[in-house]
């Protein structure tokens, strides 16, 4: 190690590392001081249970834990599928048009998407009125169900995030040799045999960093139900979520410990998972 | 002979016609649903509110009415839509340039240089990079609270700059483009770390440069949670903006008190301009997207 050569690499992360500090560390510090004191005194874990004896704590971990779990099945298997296929397509032309049109509506995220989708699912005006007629449903306010709303939101997040990730997937199984496949054909193995033997087992790796990353963006669930709230008068309640839950603690209630509290707890859940990635999964073996 | 063998290969049995059907349907489902709501959005700005909810789904009203429904937008609450797009443009645009301007050194020194504490920043910036940036929206708003900086551009601006993806963009950029041997024959020949940073390894840095940039600014302009907590009124950037305008469609707020009022094709209008850069770049940069999407399986 050349001590003129370390001295300059302190300066060029110089400005990262004060961002680090000041917007990835420091907050998360302060949001612990904060979760363990009221009005400055230290009170244990006194917020923690407060906060997750509050009557709306459970409902909005079981709405968030549902979605997640629908969320992940739904892209787990329709996001391997669609990619097994568009890699199976031989017309080149077709192929990339498939994956652009999956992955377009990457485009349209956060408050854009849900409006998009509030016009979708509001049978007066959507594009497929015909198909929630015949589901029963007449209006946004009965499609918007309290019941429905796994099922819509992960429509939702389906929608603006499956094309990424199918694009990434579809990349993994090109890295698959083709002398693999063309020994599994001479075989005599079909397509879907092919696909169950030696494709999904080389995609592992990128199925469990897809599970990952969503199940800790699942549980951070906030602008859908938030803008679904205003849309629908607080059909969809505006506690539906966790994060909605923290919004309303600071909010609403001025109560910055509380909302702390909640925060951590989904900080923790995030840095956990994280945490795990980088030590046990191979993805990011960077040195 | 030859001709009863290709025949024989294009031959194909009843089992792989019902493959391909189901294949075919699968795919053209999917497209359905990726792209129509887009094909939607598109169209129905150019419809009044009576054609958006009688006429097809799918049709084209006028390029007048498209007018009228740009005027409606423009100018509501005295043209606060062009407010809030600029303010989108602002702060992308700044944490963008501020992004950069850490984020391409940081890299370059993780990847090219011996420093106490590299591993254990390289680490820290993998793990906080992984987890969703929501995650730290509220601790943030507390910190920025306490620090007085609530409604203050720079309250957007400055987390917005933080963007440990792009050093991780970066510091993968470097260690695999770039060789140790490059910058330490230009070492050799007597140019300082400065000069080797600023001569040797900039001008190699353009794709990096270009990603790290596209990334940032799609991230910054599609964030609702973290503006949404940190400014208001006059300073709110477009994503936010939305869901006011919301508050004043009578169609989704039947009481709603303003005597302004927001039609439904004016609503999708809003909704169509605020992705608009977004899928103008979507279009245009896919390559782009994807290595940088698999950025983190390229180094095996």
């Amino acid at each position: 190690m050349n001590a003129g050569q370390s001295r300059y690499g302190y300066v060029f992360v110089s400005g990262y590392t004060l961002l680090l500090l000041a917007f990835g560390l420091l907050p998360t510090l302060y949001a612990i001081y904060l979760a363990f004191t009221r009005n400055g005194a230290f009170v244990g874990f006194d917020n923690f249970v407060r906060v997750f004896g509050d009557y709306r704590f459970l409902p909005a971990v079981a709405h968030v834990a549902l979605y997640v779990v629908y969320w992940l099945v739904s892209l787990i298997i329709f996001v391997v599928i669609l990619a097994l296929i568009v890699h199976a397509v031989r017309v080149r032309w077709l192929g990339n048009a498939a994956r652009f049109l999956f992955y377009i509506p990457g485009a349209i995220a956060g408050a854009s998407s849900v409006l998009l989708w509030l016009f979708v699912l509001d049978p007066s005006v959507s594009p497929v009125s015909a198909l929630l007629k015949s589901m029963g449903y007449d209006s946004l306010v009965s499609v918007v169900a309290v019941g429905n709303l796994p099922v819509v939101f992960t429509v939702i997040a389906f929608w603006a995030g499956a094309g990424g990730w199918i694009v990434i997937m579809y990349g993994a199984l090109n890295n698959i040799s083709g002398d693999i496949m063309e020994a599994a054909r001479i075989d005599g193995a079909g397509p879907v045999q092919t696909a169950w033997h030696i494709q999904l087992p080389m995609l592992t790796k990128w199925i469990s960093y897809m599970g990952i990353m969503s199940l800790a963006a699942g549980t951070q669930l906030f602008v859908e139900p938030k803008i679904l709230a205003q849309a629908t008068k607080n059909v969809v309640p505006e506690d539906y979520s966790l994060n909605q839950l923290a919004y309303l603690y600071a909010f609403r209630q001025n109560d910055f410990s509380g909302s702390a509290a909640i925060s951590i707890v989904l900080l923790v859940v995030a840095l956990g998972l994280s945490t795990i990635f980088i030590f046990r999964g191979r993805l990011f073996d960077s040195e | 002979m030859s001709d009863i063998t290709l025949r024989r290969r294009r031959a194909i049995s009843p089992g792989q016609w019902i493959g391909r059907a189901l294949v075919a349907i699968v795919l053209i489902t999917f497209a359905a649903f990726f792209i129509l709501p887009i094909v939607w959005l598109v169209l129905a700005p150019t419809k009044s509110n009576s054609q958006l909810l009688l006429d097809g789904p799918f049709s084209f009203g006028s390029f007048d009415q498209l007018a009228a429904n740009w005027d409606q937008l423009f100018a509501f609450g005295s043209g606060v839509f062009t407010t809030w797009i600029g303010n989108s443009v602002f702060y992308s645009f700044s944490a963008l340039v501020i992004t950069l301007i850490v984020s391409i050194p940081a890299g370059y020194a993780l990847a090219l240089i011996e420093f106490k504490g590299r591993r254990l920043l390289l680490v820290t910036t993998l793990i906080v990079m992984l987890i969703p940036n929501t995650a730290l929206v509220l601790p943030i708003f507390l910190e920025l609270s306490a620090a007085r900086l609530i409604g203050s551009p720079l309250a957007v601006i400055l987390p917005f700059s933080f963007f440990p993806f792009g050093v991780y963009l970066t510091y993968i950029y470097f260690s695999t483009a770039v060789s140790r041997d490059l910058l330490n024959a230009a070492r050799i020949d007597g140019a300082g770390e400065l000069r080797v940073f600023g001569q040797v390894a900039m001008p190699l840095a353009t794709p990096v440069i270009a990603l790290v940039g596209f990334f940032s600014f799609v991230a910054n302009w599609n964030n609702y949670f973290l503006p949404f907590l940190v400014v208001g009124g006059q300073k709110i950037p477009v994503q936010v903006g939305l869901s006011n305008l919301l508050a004043n469609v009578p169609a989704f707020n039947p009481t709603t008190a303003t005597s302004i009022v927001i039609e439904l094709p004016t609503l999708a209008l809003a909704t169509l301009l605020s992705v608009a850069p977004i899928l103008i770049i979507f279009l245009f940069a896919q390559r782009f997207l994807v290595e940088g999407m698999t950025a983190g399986g390229t180094k095996e």
